[in-house]
């Protein structure tokens, strides 16, 4: 890397692209966030800086259980349905990576049908059997979808760490006398760690995203998600539409994800050029 | 510490590839045997068998008189030794070393007392605390036989465990294994393709070649009477120069002239009627600049001229190279075998190259078509088509019990 020279015009030229690609990206992000700031009155205001700041929004929106409640929801859901899918993930992770077995490309086909499958032509078959089982309107129906979405991401991104770990170790893991069980927990899990965030990660972001099921398969804030309570805040009358706290609603929910990025981008990054054994 | 019994053991794997034939050797306690063959003949997968990484198809595998067949790698009291040292990244060397007694549930301790024991042996007292990617690759190499005798084992495997050191390091380390050895005195099997490792190290070589197992014994007698022209082409380097030969009349023709025959020979050749076609074969050592030899040993070979195309002096010996027609068939699977493990394939070199190692004495420059000089009292003939060294029964009368 040490010959390359960049001229002036090639400097500029990437500095353009680069401009335009990271504004694509955050206009809309400062928009919602310069709407969360600004008064009712002032919506319709087209600058991005608010004339006038105000946090009414964000204490709208905290103070009722409208919002709060889906939050916990959210994060419930998430981090229970992400532990699930993750402890899954990895052990089937490693049977497609390690082992050869009848029907395996049937998993791994399954699995990707899964990960391809329209989610919405899921919803009316899978809100009959909610109802009919007693999950609907409640945690385990968000869930048990959310795991079996989660499974198929979760299954290719561990497959990929679990096959660049060198099958010798775990051979002589077996030959220091670990039993197979031994060999996942001690040696191959813990080099595994950083696939596992990875994936951890892959798999909360969805869950916390994710809109339709939550949507379709709540009625009351007992089980809703913070995206899906979004839809149902109202305004102050009958005629105003809540835009602020709308917009407000949407930063806090956009706050857990970047945390979640930062805090793990090391560790993912360290994840990515460990792992060397060989001299 | 014990022996180890391989009974026709053998390795087919559910696509119906014969990985290993019919392999049987019986390993004394204490003894330092050696895996040996060109890439792909079996070795490795013999020696997963005997740590029970790999099932095993058909035959028996005792060790210490028991039958380990369906025991576990952890029940069979063995330490094993990888070709990439497989060392834990996320552990420190302590820890590496320390993991299979902990495993064990030893007391820490014991597990502290004996870590610091092999460290001191291995002289790795001051890297104790280092993860392995921290470490050079000898030290690498260290912490892995270190991981491997803190556990006092039974039985050492190893496979391949210098080929990732650079030269240098190898030759060192090679010399520290066989300290190791003697010092613990533990049996140890041992998985390389490198013949000068082999013959340097153990007590008695296995030598293999697809699967089946060629012939075993000391160094020295895979050296001097090697059971077949895989066997003699493999041992010793430079390796073996094969030509063709034509019996006829008491003598034997080759492209190096008339070579004669000794009465012994001549009648071990007879019976085994192999027909007039023959391929002969001369170690580089066993030819001389035909100067340089006494007159009185002049009898015991033949003298003939060739151009010398090549010359290359290591100080203490002197190689040349010459071309020969050695009227040598391309039908020989046992020289194709050797002919694509040495990269003679790769690098386009003719099988009509005949090495030649000379005394450093020697006048010899390249080009000239200098007179040279070929022992035939330790010259060995082989079947063309079994590949079967005729020459061995008229050392012991009875052919050495052939392995294949």
């Amino acid at each position: 890397m040490a010959a390359v020279t960049t001229t002036p015009r090639q400097k500029a030229g990437w500095g353009t692209a680069n401009f335009v690609v990271i504004a694509l990206a955050m206009i809309p992000v400062l928009w919602l966030a310069s709407l969360s700031f600004k008064t009712p009155a002032a919506v319709l205001d087209p600058s991005l800086i608010p004339s006038q700041w105000t946090l009414g929004n964000y204490s709208q929106i905290l103070k009722t259980s409208q919002f709060i409640r889906p939050l916990i929801n959210s994060i419930g859901i998430g981090l229970i349905a992400t532990l699930i899918a993750v402890l899954f993930a990895s052990m089937a992770a490693y049977a497609v990576a390690r082992l050869r077995f009848p029907g395996k490309g049937v998993l791994i086909g399954m699995s990707l049908l899964i990960a391809m499958f329209p989610a919405i032509a899921l919803v009316t078959p899978m809100f009959n059997i909610e109802r009919s089982l007693g999950l609907f309107n409640t945690w385990p129906g968000l869930i048990i979808p959310y795991v079996a979405f989660g499974l198929p991401l979760g299954i290719y991104t561990l497959s990929a760490f679990f096959r660049e770990i060198p099958w010798e170790l775990e051979k002589a893991a077996k030959v220091d006398g670990a039993t197979p069980f031994q060999a996942f927990t001690k040696v191959i899990a813990p080099l595994a760690a950083p696939g596992m965030v990875t994936t951890a990660i892959l798999v909360f972001m969805f869950c916390w995203n994710e809109f339709l099921f939550a949507i379709s398969f709540t009625s009351t804030i007992a089980s809703r998600t913070a995206p899906a309570s979004i839809a149902y805040f109202s305004g102050s009358s009958q005629f105003t539409v809540p835009t602020g706290p709308i917009a407000a609603a949407a930063v806090v929910i956009t706050i857990p994800i970047i945390i979640f990025v930062v805090f793990f981008q090391r560790r993912i990054v360290a994840g990515l050029t460990s792992g060397a054994v060989k001299g | 510490m014990a022996e180890i019994v391989l009974d026709n053991v053998t390795k087919r794997y559910p696509d119906g590839a014969l990985a290993v034939d019919k392999f049987s050797m019986d390993i004394a306690d204490g003894e330092f045997v050696i895996l040996v063959g060109p890439s792909g003949c079996g070795k490795s997968t013999t020696l997963n068998m005997i740590a029970g990484l790999e099932d095993i198809t058909e035959g028996e595998l005792r060790i210490a008189g028991r039958v380990v067949n369906n025991k576990s790698p952890k029940d069979r009291d063995i330490a094993m030794v990888f070709q990439s040292y497989a060392l834990y990244p996320h552990m420190t060397v302590r820890q590496n070393m320390g993991f299979a007694l902990k495993l064990a549930k030893t007391p820490q301790a014991t597990i502290d007392e004996k870590v610091n024991e092999a460290a001191r042996i291995l002289d790795l007292t001051q890297h104790l605390d280092r993860r392995p990617a921290n470490l050079s690759g000898g030290q690498r190499q260290r912490v892995a036989m270190g991981r491997a005798i803190v556990r006092d084992p039974a039985v050492f495997l190893m496979d391949e465990p210098l080929s990732n050191l650079d030269a240098k390091l190898r030759v060192q380390t090679r010399t520290e294994v066989s300290r190791l050895q003697r010092r613990l005195g533990t049996t140890m099997v041992y998985v390389t393709h490198d013949q000068t490792e082999a013959m340097t190290l153990g007590d008695r070589l296995a030598v293999m070649r697809t699967g089946l197992l060629q012939q075993i014994g000391s160094p020295h007698e895979l050296y001097e009477s090697p059971l077949n022209l895989f066997v003699a082409g493999f041992i010793g380097s430079p390796a073996m120069n094969f030509m063709a030969g034509t019996l006829a009349e008491g003598s034997l023709q080759t492209a190096i002239g008339n070579l004669p025959l000794t009465p012994a020979l001549r009648q071990a050749l007879e019976r085994a009627n192999v027909g007039r076609q023959v391929i002969v074969g001369i170690r580089p050592e066993n030819f001389e600049d035909a100067s340089l030899v006494k007159p009185e040993l002049r009898g015991h070979g033949v003298t003939f001229h060739a151009t010398i195309e090549v010359v290359e002096s290591m100080g203490s010996d002197v190689f040349v190279y010459f071309t020969q027609e050695s009227g040598l068939s391309a039908g020989v699977d046992q020289l194709a075998d050797l002919a694509e493990d040495s990269g003679k394939a790769d690098t386009g070199a003719s099988d009509e190259t005949v090495t030649a190692r000379l005394d450093a004495a020697t006048q010899i420059r390249e080009g000239e078509n200098a007179e040279l000089w070929a022992d035939v009292r330790t010259m060995h003939v082989f079947d063309p088509k079994s590949g079967q060294n005729l020459s061995l029964e008229t050392e012991t009368g009875t052919p050495a019990a052939a392995a294949t």
